[in-house]
C-alpha cells in the first residue's frame, strides 16, 4: 500500500484580520473562522493529484488540535482524503512536539511521503516539516513548487532565494510545499456528504507517546507600530520634487 | 555568558549579506562571543569576509566536497556537531530559504526549540518576532532552555560593519553524512540589477501590469534610478516574473531606503515584506487601494502613463 501522509493545521481563516487581545496575553481569535491552513491545502491537493496519477494508494491525512479540528479534517475527507487521524489536544503544541507527533503517525502508517505546508498562517513557524525529517533521518525538500515522482525517487524543485533548485530524493521523505504548486479544487456538495461516512480517528497525544511540553514561553502579544499614513501628491511634478526634498533621488 | 554560533550563508564565491545581518542581531545580546561557522568547498574567502565583520570572535571552517551545495540533510548534521563543541547558548541562521531550510533541522537534532524571525532582542533569551504574517507581535521567553535555535529576520538588523579580524581555525568533523538528497539544479534568471535583499533602492511591480511583456516598464524604470526589482505574490503567480522577485510574506522581507511599488494593492502579506522600508512610495489608479494607506507618498493613476513621465523627469535632474 503506497500512503500518502499529509499534516492538516485548523488556522484561522486567511481572510480574518487578527489582533492582539487589549490585555496582551493573546490574539483574539474569538468566534473568528477557522479553515485548513492554506498550504496544507496545497499539499493534500498535490497528494489527490498523485494518487489520481496512480502514483499512490491511499491518502491519510492527519491534525493535532482541538476537537473541533474535526471540522478541518471533514473538509479534507471531502476533497478526496480516504481517512484521517485527529491527535486530539487543547494543550499547545510547539513545532518540535507537533514533529514528534508526526513522527509516531508515520511510524505507525508507514507513508512513502509526508506532505505539509511549508508555514501554517498562525504562527509563521516553518519548522515542523525540517524537524520531522530530521527525527525520522529521511530526505526533506522544503517549498517545493513541483513534485514528480518515479519509483523510490522524487524529483522535487523548490522555491529559493536563488530561484528554482531541482534535488533528487530518496523515498520516503518529507516535502513541505509552497503556493505555486498547484490550486486547490474546491469541495462539491456530494463530496461532503460522502465525507462523513469515511473514517475519522481520534487519538490522543499520549497514544503516540508524546507529552506536548511548551518550551517556548509567551511573554506578551501587541499590534506592530502602525505606518502613518502619508501625502497624497496630485502629479508626477510633486512626487519628484517630494522625492528630492527628502534626499531620495 | 552568550556563547553564540552563526552559520553562515554563501554561494559558494561569496559570503551572503545576511550573515552579517545575524552578527548584528548577535551582537545585541550582552556580553556575547560571536563564531561564525563557513560549511562548503574551497571557502578561504569566503571565511575571510566573515573573519572582517566587526562583533566576531572567531571563524570555523568545514571544508568538505559534501559541503559543495547547501543540503540541510548533508549541512544539519555537522551544524549540530558543531554546536555540542562548546557550550554554547545560541545557534543563529538567516531567516532566508537557506537558514528556513537548515535551521529546524539543527533544531531537532539537538532537542532544542527554534525561534523563527527574531526581529528583536529583549534579554539573551528574550525576543520579538512577528506571527500572523506580521499582524501581531509576539515576545517569547526561552530562559530555561540551555541552547535555543533562532533564524534571524535580516530586514530587522543593520549589517556589522568590517574592521574584525578573528581567527580562522579548520575544523574537521567526524560525522555520517546522508547521501539521501542530491543537488540536481539551480536555476536563476540572474541579472547585474542590485540584489533584492540589500538594494537601498527597489522598484516592485504587482498584478496591474497586466503581462510578462509589460512588466519590462518595472525592469527599466528600475535600471533607470539603479533599483533592484520586485514583484507582487500576484504578479508572480500570474507569470509576469520569477519566483525569486516576490516580496512579501512567503517571499523576501526587505528594508530598501525607498520603495516604490508600481500596481500592487497593498495585501496585509504583501505590506509585512516592506514595513521596514524607510519610504513607500505607491502609484495605483484606485484610490482605494490598501496601499495607500501605509504609504509614505502616493499617487493615483494609470501607471503606464506616470512611469515614462516619473522617467524622464528623473533623468533630467
Amino acid at each position: 500500500m503506497k500512503r500518502i501522509l499529509v499534516g492538516i493545521k485548523r488556522v484561522v481563516d486567511y481572510n480574518v484580520r487578527v489582533r492582539p487581545r487589549p490585555d496582551g496575553n493573546g490574539v483574539a481569535t474569538e468566534g473568528a473562522k477557522m479553515s485548513i491552513n492554506p498550504f496544507d491545502e496545497i499539499a493534500l491537493e498535490e497528494a489527490l493529484r498523485i494518487k489520481e496519477r496512480g502514483e499512490a494508494d491511499e491518502v491519510v491525512v492527519a491534525s493535532i488540535g482541538v476537537a473541533d479540528a474535526q471540522a478541518q479534517l471533514r473538509t479534507a475527507l471531502a476533497m478526496g482524503a480516504d481517512r484521517a487521524v485527529l491527535v486530539q489536544t487543547d494543550a499547545h503544541v510547539q513545532p518540535l512536539d507537533a514533529a514528534r507527533i508526526f513522527l509516531a503517525l508515520a511510524q505507525r502508517e508507514q507513508p512513502f511521503i509526508v506532505m505539509m505546508g511549508k508555514q501554517a498562517i498562525d504562527d509563521d513557524a516553518n519548522q515542523t516539516g525540517q524537524m520531522l525529517a530530521a527525527l525520522w533521518d529521511r530526505p526533506q525538500a522544503t517549498f517545493a513548487s513541483k513534485v514528480e515522482l518515479s519509483g523510490d525517487v522524487a524529483r522535487v524543485t523548490r522555491e529559493v532565494d536563488a530561484g528554482l533548485e531541482t534535488l533528487e530524493i530518496d523515498l520516503p521523505a518529507v516535502v513541505t510545499v509552497d503556493l505555486r504548486l498547484n490550486e486547490p479544487r474546491y469541495v462539491k456538495l456530494p463530496d461532503i456528504m460522502k465525507a462523513k461516512k469515511k473514517p475519522l480517528e481520534t487519538l490522543a497525544p499520549a497514544d503516540l507517546g508524546v507529552t506536548p511540553r511548551p518550551r517556548v514561553k509567551a511573554l506578551r502579544f501587541e499590534a506592530p507600530p502602525v505606518r502613518q499614513k502619508g501625502v497624497v501628491v496630485k502629479d508626477v511634478a510633486e512626487l519628484v520634487e517630494q522625492l528630492k526634498q527628502r534626499g531620495l533621488v | 555568558m552568550s556563547q553564540i554560533l552563526i552559520v553562515a550563508e554563501h554561494d559558494g564565491r561569496q559570503l551572503n549579506p545576511s550573515t552579517a545581518k545575524c552578527v548584528a542581531c548577535a551582537a545585541g545580546i550582552s556580553g556575547a562571543a560571536v563564531t561564525v561557522a563557513v560549511l562548503g568547498q574551497n571557502i578561504g574567502a569566503i571565511a575571510q569576509a566573515a573573519a572582517q565583520l566587526a562583533g566576531v570572535a572567531r571563524v570555523w571552517t568545514v571544508d568538505d566536497a559534501a559541503n559543495a551545495q547547501p543540503l540541510a540533510t548533508v549541512l544539519a548534521p555537522q551544524l549540530a556537531a558543531l554546536a555540542r563543541k562548546e557550550a554554547f547558548t545560541h545557534v543563529f541562521g538567516p531567516s532566508t530559504t537557506f537558514g528556513k531550510d537548515l535551521m529546524p533541522r539543527v533544531a531537532a537534532l539537538l532537542d532544542v526549540p527554534q525561534v523563527s524571525d527574531i526581529m528583536a532582542v529583549e534579554a539573551p533569551k528574550v525576543f520579538r518576532r512577528p506571527i500572523y504574517a506580521g499582524n501581531v507581535i509576539i515576545t517569547i521567553d526561552v530562559s530555561e532552555e540551555p541552547l535555543v535555535v533562532g533564524t534571524v529576520r535580516t530586514a530587522s538588523f543593520d549589517t556589522a560593519a568590517n574592521g574584525g579580524s578573528a581567527a580562522v581555525e579548520a575544523v574537521s568533523l567526524d560525522v555520517v553524512l546522508p547521501a539521501y538528497v542530491r543537488f540536481v539544479a539551480l536555476v536563476s534568471a540572474g541579472s547585474d540589477r542590485p540584489d533584492l535583499q540589500t538594494a537601498r533602492r527597489v522598484v516592485s511591480g504587482g498584478r496591474a501590469l497586466g503581462s510578462e511583456e509589460q512588466f519590462k516598464l518595472v525592469y527599466d524604470f528600475a535600471d533607470s534610478i539603479g533599483a533592484a526589482v520586485g514583484a507582487s505574490r500576484a504578479a508572480v503567480d500570474s507569470g509576469y516574473a520569477p519566483n525569486e522577485l516576490q516580496v512579501g510574506q512567503t517571499g523576501k522581507i526587505i528594508a530598501p531606503d525607498l520603495y516604490i511599488a508600481l500596481g500592487i494593492s497593498g495585501a496585509i502579506q504583501h505590506m509585512t515584506g516592506i514595513k521596514d522600508a524607510k519610504t513607500i512610495v505607491a502609484i495605483n489608479k484606485d484610490a482605494d487601494a490598501p496601499i495607500f494607506e501605509s504609504a509614505d507618498l502616493g499617487l493615483v493613476g494609470d501607471l503606464f502613463a506616470i512611469v515614462p513621465e516619473l522617467k524622464a523627469r528623473l533623468a533630467a535632474g
